[in-house]
């Protein structure tokens, strides 16, 4: 295995002696020639957050599709917990534990809540038919816990408010158990409240060990959240940095310019 | 104004609907009340003479003094009329007072009824009483109500997979030209190949493992017209082609990608090439008797014991489906529907449902087939003497004894065809001749179990849900880890399937396999799926709706044919309502946002 260069500004763990809780090493994929990701390395421990920055086309959204499954890279490995694995669809990613807010929230807006949080994975009753009310039941209580004043359990999602949707999207992903939670854009559509209950939210996770990625082209959204900022430009990755070793401006320079922070003494000086 | 009154007028404007359709379904029933009851007719204990006892006897007041009143204006709908002017007058005067509305949307929330589906009954009873207006009473008769039935039933077959189809925001233009290609496939089995047989023994010995099995004569091939089995075996091969053509259709449009509307575009040029194809564009005919029956001929319906037990069942299933969907409400801790709104709505089933099956049992079978079977009977039981006459058995004696004088005297000298037919002649104009009622026809009721397995299929099962969830968002189906791609296969499989089963009414109907069935209704089955409220755009879209689009359809030509209207200006008409009636579902969704 040859590790290049690009492989490796991956900044080490806090804790080096522990498999990260996913590895994406070298990963590429091209759209008709173009190549929207260009091998780019990340990782992710449990229990941290790593934001990955870049402007709108920086192919951050890309990298993290390969991880969920809906995208199948042309060069690269995915491990996890040290060990390869395949993803072929965003069932193989659901298998391993992964699982992916998008930033379009990916709910169908024509069926409920709960139709929406068990799609794909449906409690079914003895006879094989849909168990509708154990599946509200589910869905009831783990609103009851995201977003207590939620009552649109009979409505179509497309009845819902914009943070009501998001909560519906995020209780999806938690419900089963995710070990590895992907948010693209959690509070691009939020207003300021809500927005706090996304980040409570997260600090929550955080603490029962799961590792989670932020992606956002707004560094404003994810600064303050995350452990670690993963930087990429044009589809490559300008670094990795721990966001208590540099400032704001420093990770703004990096999306950018395309370039890393000089040394972490001069971040200290700006 | 008291705020109470626009309610008041609406309850006063519903009871006489009530009333009125009550009364409807009196002289639906056929029933003459004062000349029964002259005549010593009115068999005691029946449901009709309950009614009569109750019009004509107890409530001289009131109902009874409303029939009455009905009767000397000699124009029954004007009471029905009376009480939809007082219910829109209510309704409106309701909707124009911002509480009222939001209490009668309360009422509706509770009794959780489908506003889109409760505007199509409406529409629909419209259509029916203003039909019934210029036909001077022609329209809501049983016998015009159980051929309505019938013709509904082959496109609202069609309908309800068509719907699964949009819902998915494909489309298939094809199902008219493969309902005729599996026509054709069905007829030539049942009529050309399988009595001439392939050239297989009928019956086979197999020796497995030591021991000897016979197959049973079902799995051979050859079988004579009028088999026990010849129909099943027909209907099967058509099922199984159309099984085929849906996997293949199917694929080009999820595998390879072509766009649905292409693919049966194709498809439509294909199979009714192919329909012509199977026999050069010969028309095979007849069918075997007992295939006739699944058009509803003169055998094609379960009669009246058969229909209330079937009524009976359904009306047992929907009571226990709502007390179990309640007990499961219960052991979650869900909000209740009230109980007040669980009742009414058992009750409004139970009225529907069992009203239907009276009906479809006040149609009776024609006088001379009732009259043939009278005089088949008879010929068991008699065998002709040498010198002309007839001696019978003691059964047959007794079937004599039951006849009129004139036929009695007729019975003891068949000797021929044509005294045989004058006997039967004589037997179909006796007034006392049994009346055998048809009841539910069997058309109807294959079209009952396709609409129930399809409501289930769309509702309780996973695949159901992947259905709408595509048609919602495809995108987010596929991330959510659905198989779009088979699903959608499988859709197209299921619409080949409903095709078959749909090709097999029609071509029985017809009693004639013939390549030009089936045209055009693609064009009907889209268009009463759109009509029952499933939107083009995916995601939306009910099997209960489609069947009442259907429904409402059928009835437009049914009450055109009656006015004797021509056939292209039916054609304009029924292009002019598909037009509204989707207009004013997308005004209705925008008014919801």
């Amino acid at each position: 295995m040859t590790e290049t260069a690009a492989a490796q500004p991956t900044v080490p763990p806090e804790s080096p002696s522990q498999p990260a809780l996913v590895e994406m090493r070298d990963m590429s994929i091209a759209f008709g020639g173009v190549k929207a990701v260009d091998e780019v390395s990340v990782n992710l421990f449990p229990g941290e957050v790593v934001g990955v920055l870049g402007h709108n086309g920086a192919g951050k959204s890309t990298l993290i599709k390969m991880l969920s499954g809906a995208y199948r890279p042309s060069a690269g490995r995915i491990l996890i917990n040290g060990e390869t694995v395949e993803i072929h669809n965003p069932r193989d990613a659901k298998k391993y534990g992964i699982e992916t807010i998008y930033q379009t929230l990916a709910l169908a807006d024509n069926i409920d809540a709960a139709a929406n949080l068990f799609l794909g994975r449906e409690k079914k009753t003895l006879f094989g038919t849909l168990d509708d009310a154990f599946m509200e039941h589910e869905t009831r209580k783990v609103m009851g816990r995201l977003n207590p004043n939620f009552k649109k359990f009979k409505d179509p999602v497309k009845a819902l408010s914009g943070g009501q949707r998001q909560s519906v999207a995020i209780a999806r992903a938690i419900y089963f158990n995710a070990k590895i939670l992907i948010m693209d854009e959690p509070t691009a559509a939020l207003g300021p409240q809500e927005t706090k209950q996304v980040a409570d939210l997260i600090l929550q996770l955080k603490k029962e060990g799961i590792g989670i990625f932020l992606i956002s082209h707004d560094l404003h959204d994810v600064f303050d959240l995350s452990d670690r900022v993963s930087v990429m430009k044009n589809g490559k990755l300008v670094g990795t940095v721990r966001t208590q070793d540099v400032s704001k401006d420093d990770v703004l320079g990096m999306i950018i310019l395309g370039k890393e922070p000089e040394a972490p003494d001069a971040s200290m000086l700006n | 104004m008291p705020r109470t009154l626009p309610s008041l007028i609406s309850l006063v404007g519903l009871v006489v609907i009530v009333a009125a359709a009550f009364w409807y379904w009196l002289a639906v029933a056929g029933v003459d009340f004062a000349a029964l009851s002259a005549a010593g007719q009115l068999d005691e204990g029946s449901v009709k003479w309950q009614c009569a006892y109750l019009l004509t006897n107890t409530c001289h007041t009131g109902l009874g003094q409303l029939v009455e009143l009905g009767e000397s204006f000699g124009y029954q709908p004007l009471v029905f009329w009376l009480g939809a002017v007082l219910l829109i007058v209510g309704a409106v005067l309701m909707l124009t007072n911002k509480s009222q509305r939001e209490s009668a949307g309360r009422v509706t929330a509770a009794l959780e009824f489908d506003t889109r589906l409760l505007g199509m009954v409406g529409a629909l009873a419209i259509i029916w009483i203003g039909f019934d207006i210029m036909t001077d009473g022609g329209f809501l008769t049983a016998r015009n109500l159980w051929n309505l039935s019938v013709q509904t039933s082959v496109v609202a077959i069609v309908a309800t997979g068509m719907v699964l189809v949009i819902v998915t925001r494909n489309i298939d233009l094809s199902v008219g030209s493969v309902l005729g290609f599996l026509g054709m496939v069905m007829a030539v089995v049942q009529v050309e190949i399988l009595p001439r047989g392939l050239g297989v023994p009928p019956q086979m010995e197999v020796g497995v493992l030591g021991l000897d099995f016979t197959i049973h004569p079902l799995f051979t091939i050859e079988m004579a017209l009028g088999n026990a089995y010849l129909w099943i075996v027909a209907v099967l091969a058509g099922v199984l082609v159309g099984a085929l053509i849906g996997l293949f259709q199917g694929f080009w449009i999820a595998y390879a990608g072509v766009p649905a509307f292409i693919v049966t575009l194709g498809g439509l040029l294909v199979f009714r090439g192919a329909a012509w194809w199977v026999t050069s564009g010969r028309t095979v005919a007849p069918m075997d008797p007992t295939f006739q029956d699944l058009g509803g001929g003169i055998g094609g319906s379960i009669g009246a014991t058969g229909s209330w037990i079937v009524g009976g069942l359904a009306v047992l299933l929907f009571v226990v489906g709502a007390i179990r969907e309640r007990a499961r409400r219960r052991q979650f801790d869900f909000p209740q529907k009230p109980m007040w709104a669980e009742i009414t709505v058992v009750i409004l089933t139970v009225v529907l449902v069992l009203g239907a099956v009276q009906i479809m049992n006040s149609f009776y079978q024609p006088e001379r087939t009732v009259a043939t079977r009278i005089v088949d009977d008879l010929l068991q039981e008699g065998t002709a003497l040498p010198d002309g006459g007839v001696t019978f058995t003691e059964a047959g004696e007794a079937i004599i004894a039951t006849l009129p004088e004139e036929a009695q005297a007729l019975a003891t000298q068949i000797d021929d065809r044509r005294s045989e037919r004058e006997l039967v002649g004589v037997l179909a104009d006796w007034p006392g001749l049994e009346r055998i009622a048809r009841g539910i026809p069997i058309p109807v009721l294959i079209l009952i179990g396709v609409a129930l397995a399809m409501t289930f299929i769309a509702t309780r099962t996973s695949f159901g849900r992947y259905i709408f969830a595509i048609g919602g968002n495809p995108e987010a189906a596929v991330l959510a880890g659905v198989n779009a791609k088979r699903v959608v296969l499988y859709i197209f499989i299921l619409m080949g399937v409903l095709c078959a089963i749909a090709a097999a009414v029609q071509t029985a109907r017809l009693n004639a396999g013939a390549n030009s069935t089936g045209t055009l209704l693609e064009l009907q089955a889209i268009a009463a799926a759109v009509i029952g409220g499933t939107s083009l755009a995916g995601g939306i879209g009910t099997i209960p709706g489609a069947l009442l689009g259907a429904l409402v359809m059928q009835s437009l030509q049914s009450g055109m044919l009656l006015l004797g209207m021509d056939t292209p200006l039916q054609n304009i008409v029924i292009g002019f309502v598909l037009i509204v009636a989707v207009w004013i579902d997308i005004v209705y969704q925008k008014r919801r946002k």
